[in-house]
């Protein structure tokens, strides 16, 4: 069943994006994330033009976000504060990111900027998050308990000043780290369709020791009102947000993220990080046979401005 | 003396060789996009109209039907080797490149005249890929417009058929341009060309357009006229159906 998208211009079949959205939702609510990083090279792959495709799902990105914020909340399982602070800087940042990211549309370099970046930013945080999770497994069957940080101890950023108290996480850091590491991911997130959560939880729970029980709720309040934000910046200042293929990727992502989320819970500690990480890897790698490997079309073509 | 009245001469002769003339319609002026639209598809009819001073053409009649989309300026990137990675690192710019291109005919254009009468008339896809400018420092290469023609053909935006064109009558033709579903918005022109054993006899042109209809056109316009609007409902969209889902799938 054809559909004509209206503002990414070609049609497409409606059973391919809800499928689509049902499977990136699926493994978005199995592992928490909102699946970004799987669904703008999805789109890409499909066809849709990668400025639409970044612009439209971070929509659907919104939507995961609100169904487990609303979750977390029932449960009481979210930081406010340190919500609001990450919120701040998140919303900084996405509005650099929609200016870059308009900027390299310009310049016509968007397209090798979302490959490289997928590459750097996803085989960082794969590489790292697998050999972690390879030697906590590794930990676990030879029944060693990992180092743990002792109660003095304080990494150098924390103690920069304007230093904040955060009661529910029991935290007491300097803002200056925060402010940056969420102006980089709001930033991240605007060029790259992506909300972030991937990057954000391991970092609040490795860098800033939040508790483990609040720190995906509380990296909620930040990918929701950015996503939201960047949402409505793309719109704004450079047109390329489909409606259309908006609504169809959030109704199968919020079918697929219930049962993702019950076939999550089955899944142990040391499996879920290690799964999380391979298919991060994946996906970096996939980006970077893009510009590794010898293309067995070395031309392409991009209209940059067309008379109507 | 002698030469004016030779000019004068050969000028009546060319007078006399263009008498043909062509009647043509297109089944549609206008080509709405749906939400269903998954391309389209317009006929041409012509007719070859003579009078009756036209002399007898020893060979049959040549059609040719060429549509041009919208024109656009087209960047051509070639990925070549830096260090381990494959870049796009040279590229070369098009200006006025139609966005669509097909060209119909009732035999290869290579059989109905000479090259030089094909890039005269602008018959064919190499004719109508301008040469790309704009720049001194950007010499035009052979593969980068080759490349581009390769590309557009195979998305089908640039389409050849030397059987697109069917005589019904040796003087009535009809031809059925196919546009994809993914066919550019904008204007489009129709030229026929008639020639025979190699000489162009008339012309004649029109067009049609493609436009978005129904929501397709609504959703564009919103998005146009109404940014800020439009991005706060797609957002609040996404809102209400995630807490949609909170509801429906509430465990109790």
């Amino acid at each position: 069943m054809l559909f004509y998208l209206p503002i990414a211009e070609l049609p497409i079949n409606v059973l391919t994006l809800l499928g689509m959205g049902a499977a990136v939702g699926f493994i978005g609510g199995m592992f928490g994330i909102g699946g970004g990083f799987l669904m703008t090279p999805l789109l890409i792959f499909v066809g849709i033009p990668p400025g639409v495709a970044v612009a439209s799902q971070a929509a659907q990105i919104a939507a995961s976000s609100t169904t487990s914020l609303i979750n977390y909340w029932r449960r009481r399982q979210i930081d406010v504060r340190l919500g609001l602070v990450l919120l701040a800087g998140g919303v900084v940042g996405s509005q650099l990111g929609v200016a870059f990211f308009n900027n390299m549309r310009k310049i016509g370099q968007l397209e090798s900027v979302i490959s490289i970046s997928y590459v750097v930013l996803l085989g960082s945080v794969g590489l790292s998050m697998l050999i972690e999770a390879l030697l906590s497994f590794l930990r676990a069957k030879r029944g060693v308990s990992a180092p743990t940080r002792r109660g003095g101890q304080h990494a150098w950023y924390e103690g920069l000043p304007f230093k904040m108290r955060f009661p529910r996480s029991g935290i007491y850091v300097s803002l200056v780290p925060l402010s940056i590491l969420s102006v980089f991911i709001g930033f991240a997130g605007a060029v790259l369709g992506i909300g972030g959560g991937f990057i954000m939880v391991p970092a609040l729970i490795y860098m800033f020791r939040v508790p483990a029980s609040v720190v995906v709720g509380t990296s909620q309040v930040q990918i929701l009102f950015t996503m939201v934000f960047a949402t409505i910046m793309h719109a704004a200042t450079n047109h390329s947000v489909d409606f259309i293929l908006a609504l169809l990727l959030t109704v199968g992502a919020v079918f697929g993220a219930q049962f993702g989320a019950r076939a999550g819970m089955r899944l142990k500690g040391e499996h879920f990080r290690l799964l999380l990480a391979l298919l991060i890897c994946a996906v970096a790698a996939r980006f970077a046979t893009d510009v590794l490997v010898k293309p067995t079309e070395r031309f392409s073509v991009t209209i940059t401005e067309t008379a109507r | 003396m002698r030469a004016a009245a030779l000019a004068l001469a050969l000028g009546l002769a060319a007078g006399a060789a263009r008498a043909e003339t062509i009647v043509m319609s297109l089944s549609s002026g206008a080509i709405p996009i749906n939400s269903n639209f998954a391309g389209a598809e317009v006929a041409v009819f012509g007719s070859i109209e003579r009078d009756g001073a036209t002399v007898a053409r020893a060979q049959d009649y040549d059609v040719v039907v060429t549509v041009r989309g919208p024109r656009g300026q087209v960047v051509v990137r070639e990925k070549s080797r830096w260090g381990p990675l494959w870049l796009n690192l040279d590229q070369r710019k098009y200006i006025a490149v139609p966005a669509f291109i097909s060209i119909l005919a009732n035999r290869p254009l290579e059989s109905m005249a000479t090259p030089a009468m094909r890039q005269k008339l602008r018959l064919g896809v190499d004719a109508l890929v301008p040469p790309q400018g704009r720049r001194a420092d950007e010499p035009d290469e052979p593969e980068f417009r080759a490349a581009l023609a390769r590309l557009r053909r195979g998305e089908g935006l640039f389409v050849e058929n030397p059987k697109g064109v069917l005589f019904l009558t040796p003087t009535l033709f009809k031809a059925a341009i196919v546009l994809p579903g993914a066919a550019p918005l904008g204007r489009y022109d129709v030229d026929v060309h008639v020639l025979s054993d190699g000489v162009p006899l008339a012309t004649a042109s029109d067009g049609f357009t493609v436009h978005k209809g129904g929501v397709e056109a609504r959703v564009a316009a919103a998005s146009r006229e109404t940014p800020w609007l439009y991005g706060l409902a797609t957002a609040l969209m996404a809102v209400f159906l995630g807490w949609v889902a909170t509801i429906v799938f509430r465990r109790d």
